[in-house]
């Protein structure tokens, strides 16, 4: 009863102790490891519908499932379902597993299947491409082929007004510009309609967005379902050069990032931070109509990850550390050179080896497939 | 003739009106339990009888009550589930519209055991008829101070509202069902909370099945002891069966829990066995979303034993070779069933059905469709069988709610038990797909 500090629960993730507060969820405890070390970011569970500036989000896309081993200190009993990170609170002792549990990764390998079989795939036209959350999900979690052999969803094309184009198509459903236009914008025109895998997102009877914070529903988009009209097509992000700039807005902020071609500013949008997440929404007037750099006062380049496509032609190895996974990547595939074999001079036996060779990798890849 | 409770009185004429249904003993157990039980009296007897909930899931009611959380100065609510649409249970909507009054007895004695003064009854939106009933039943009780300010001059109030559903089987998924009363879309909320301490407009709710409920009235005159008498084991008092497919006499019965399988599919005063000249092929015991059972596993256990129509021996030997007693949707397939177009008409509920909020439900549902559709049109292929267990695996327990579940569980089972209808059904296409074509195969036929 005398304590007045707030007692913090200690759990386990993945091997690693954290100390959070009451209340704290799995996954914000997992970010918490990751950002006092930045070696550990790769066991952090992956969010495509969770976003934490907006209350509310999360559970819906199971991307981010792990195994609790010990439910508390108290209890220590395992949770019999895999449960969503993102939303489950940290109990005092908890025992959590996500990259050491097989169970988990194999659920998150369907959750990619499953995102994937109803996608267009139509990266290389899509203005989301090297900025999509799917793309590094699919990347870091998918396995390389399909096992979909159906036709995939189409949706018909809705016209959503003159900033914002909808993709329905390429829409995963994480509810978060429902939640943004709920919650940031000041009246509520956008919702989802329909059912299962007909759902679909929609501005109320069609009715345009129009107010003044509408555009951050194209920065909360997790694909490339939302995009900027006013960029389409313009460019490939990885051309792009982003920079930290603000102005003096009397709706929002005025804190965003210009990106640049060139000399021109092709595209505003806001700052974000680690995680994806947007830092502070922006205002219309800032993101479609001050596009040129005398609106604003620069800052200085904007930081961007290694890992991210962005920053290729661009890096910056004062502004970076090295990712450990790459150097353990490595060495794993690191095998020691058998140089006991004889050396093959004849043609006859070269041709007929690489035949056989050639033999074995084709059925091996015919494994593969029927696996 | 077996023990009845809800059905004692379902063919008196009249029995839709009050004052019949008064003269068959109506309304006793909401005079016992207001004038002369506590609240937490009631609730005991609940927890004495072991009644567990009939919407399909089996949990001690009286436990459920329980945990209903009570602070202070906040409402609490008892919500009940009329939203019956499970393929193969059309058990609420038969004693709604027959005896309506049951229910609303029903209603206001658990209202009072759980202290809720304003309660609701969802019912499924295409039954507009029994909504009216429900509503006149209402009124009569309100007339003769069943209902309304100062019931029986107790000072208790209560105010019963009957709901029209969302025309949606995800409805009937009590956060989905809250989430809709609240008059929002009905999309299944992640659990925890529970309605039991953040339910309907985030008060403490109590979502009940509306055959659960039915039973409370009997349960308040009876004592909960006498309850518990009936049935067998935990499998306490009776439960009705909607009975369908080839038999001679489809329709709700009411059963005594532990009644063998093999009478209540063979004796005349229920199903009346297989339709003449057929045998039998499988069963869905529990409606549509329990694992289907073969032949050899329906009347005995796979270690020998009788099948009994019982909470535990319907589970007996876990998904390997037992089903679930679910809600109650039995139904019975004949030699001529083909196995995987039933799994396939399953399938296509499912995908229809899902909320579409979580990926593995949204896009699972659609896949196993389309992967049956094409089985069942002789476009399948031999990797579609294993494609299709493992696509029930990636949905199974990973979903927000157990739609997910129970899209996965007729899948799963329908392959484990007819894997070679299946692999027929892609070795021989065009026999497949010829009209009226069903598998024989060497399956031990009953
Ligand atoms: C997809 C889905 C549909 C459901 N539909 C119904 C229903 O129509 N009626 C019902 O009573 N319970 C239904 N349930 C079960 C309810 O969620 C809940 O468990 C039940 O209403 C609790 O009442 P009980 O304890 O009296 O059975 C459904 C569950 C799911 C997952
Ligand atoms: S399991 Fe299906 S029905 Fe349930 S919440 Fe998820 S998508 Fe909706
Ligand atoms: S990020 Fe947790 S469920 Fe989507």
């Amino acid at each position: 009863m005398e304590e007045t500090k707030p007692q913090l629960f200690k759990i386990t993730f993945d091997g690693i102790e954290v100390e959070v507060e009451p209340g704290t969820t799995i996954m914000q405890a997992a970010r918490k490891i990751a950002e006092a070390d930045q070696s550990q970011t790769s066991i952090v569970p992956p969010a495509m519908c969770y976003y934490k500036p907006l209350p509310a989000s999360g559970g819906k896309c199971r991307a981010c499932l792990v195994k609790v081993a010990q439910g508390s200190a108290k209890d220590t009993r395992p949770m019999p379902k895999l449960v969503p990170s993102c939303i489950t609170q940290v109990q005092d002792g908890m025992v959590v597993e996500n990259t050491t549990n097989e169970a988990v990764l194999e659920a998150r390998k369907g959750i990619v299947e499953f995102l994937l079989i109803n996608h267009p795939l139509d990266c290389p036209v899509c203005d989301q491409a090297g900025e999509c959350n799917l793309q590094d999900f699919a990347f870091e979690h998918g396995s390389a082929h399909t096992r979909y052999e159906e036709e995939r969803r189409t949706f018909e094309k809705k016209d959503i007004g003159p900033y914002v184009q909808l993709h329905m198509t390429r829409c995963i459903l994480c509810y978060r510009c429902v939640y943004t236009a709920d919650q940031v914008t000041n009246k509520r025109e956008h919702g989802v309609m329909n059912r299962g895998d007909a759902s679909e997102i929609s501005t109320y009877i069609e009715k345009s967005i129009d107010n003044d914070f509408s555009g951050n529903i194209i920065d909360v988009c997790p694909v490339g379902a939302l995009t900027d009209k006013t960029y389409r097509f313009k460019n490939r992000v990885w051309f792009s050069k982003p920079e930290d700039a603000h102005c003096d807005c009397d709706k929002c902020s005025g804190k965003v990032i210009l990106w640049y071609r060139g000399d021109e500013v092709i595209r505003v949008t806001a700052r974000k931070n680690t995680w994806g997440e947007v830092n502070e929404f922006i205002c219309n007037t800032c993101r479609f109509e001050r596009k040129k750099t005398s609106d604003w006062v620069l800052e200085g380049p904007t930081k961007v990850k290694r890992s991210s496509v962005i920053s290729a032609n661009k890096y910056r190895s004062d502004l970076v550390k090295k990712p450990d996974f790459a150097l353990k990547l490595a060495a794993t595939q690191f095998k020691n050179i058998d140089d006991t074999r004889e050396y093959v001079t004849d043609k006859d036996t070269i041709r007929h080896q690489s035949i056989e060779n050639n033999d074995k990798a084709n059925h091996r890849s015919l494994l593969n497939q029927n696996n | 003739m077996a023990r009845k409770i809800l059905t004692e009185h379902i063919h008196v004429p009249g029995i839709e009106t009050f004052d019949v249904y008064r003269k068959q003993g109506g309304y006793t157990a909401v005079e016992k339990a207001i004038k002369s039980m506590s609240p937490e009296e009631v609730v005991e007897e609940a927890k004495k009888s072991g009644v567990r909930g009939r919407g399909g899931a089996g949990f001690p009611m009286g436990m459920k009550w329980g945990f209903l959380a009570k602070p202070e100065g906040v409402p609490r609510y008892l919500v009940c589930n009329a939203d019956e649409s499970e393929p193969g249970t059309f058990k609420d909507h038969y004693l709604m519209k027959t005896i309506p009054h049951l229910l609303i007895e029903g209603m206001i004695v658990s209202s009072f055991a759980l202290g809720a003064n304003k309660s609701f009854i969802y019912v499924r939106g295409e039954l507009m008829y029994v909504i009216r009933i429900l509503e006149k039943a209402i009124e009569e009780a309100k007339a003769k101070g069943f209902l309304g300010k100062n019931i029986l001059g107790s000072g208790y109030d209560l105010e019963l509202v009957v709901q029209p559903g969302g025309g949606a089987y995800i409805c009937g998924e009590e956060t989905a069902l809250l989430e809709s009363l609240e008059g929002k879309r009905g999309n299944p909320r992640n659990k925890p909370p529970f309605p039991a301490v953040k339910g309907l407009y985030q008060c403490p709710t109590v979502v009940n099945n509306v055959e659960s409920i039915s039973n409370m009235p009997w349960i308040v005159n009876n004592g909960g002891e006498a309850y518990a008498q009936i049935g067998i084991g935990r499998s306490t008092g009776t439960k009705l069966i909607s009975a369908s497919g080839h038999i001679q006499r489809p329709g709700v019965y009411e059963i005594e829990l532990g009644l063998s399988v093999e009478e209540f599919m063979n004796s005349d005063e229920y199903c009346g066995g297989i339709r003449k000249g057929h045998h039998l092929k499988a069963l869905v015991a529990g409606g549509s979303s329990v694992p289907i059972l073969p032949a050899n596993l329906i009347m005995k256990t796979a270690n020998g034993e009788d099948r009994l129509m019982s909470y535990e021996s319907l589970s007996d030997g876990g998904f390997a070779s037992g089903t679930m007693l679910g809600s109650g949707g039995f139904i019975v397939f004949d030699e001529t069933a083909c196995i995987v177009k039933n799994t396939w008409n399953f399938s296509q509920f499912y995908h229809h059905e899902s909320c579409g909020q979580c990926s593995p439900c949204r896009e699972g549902t659609g896949w196993m469709e389309k992967v049956l559709h094409r089985i069942e049109h002789g476009h399948g292929s031999m990797h579609d069988v294993d494609l299709l267990v493992d696509i029930t695996k990636k949905i199974e327990g990973n979903t927000i709610c157990p739609l997910g579940d129970a899209a996965s569980w007729p899948v799963a089972s329908a392959i484990r038990h007819f894997r070679d209808e299946f692999v027929w059904h892609i070795t021989h296409p065009s026999e497949a797909t010829a009209p009226g074509a069903a598998y024989r195969g060497d399956m031990a036929l009953v």
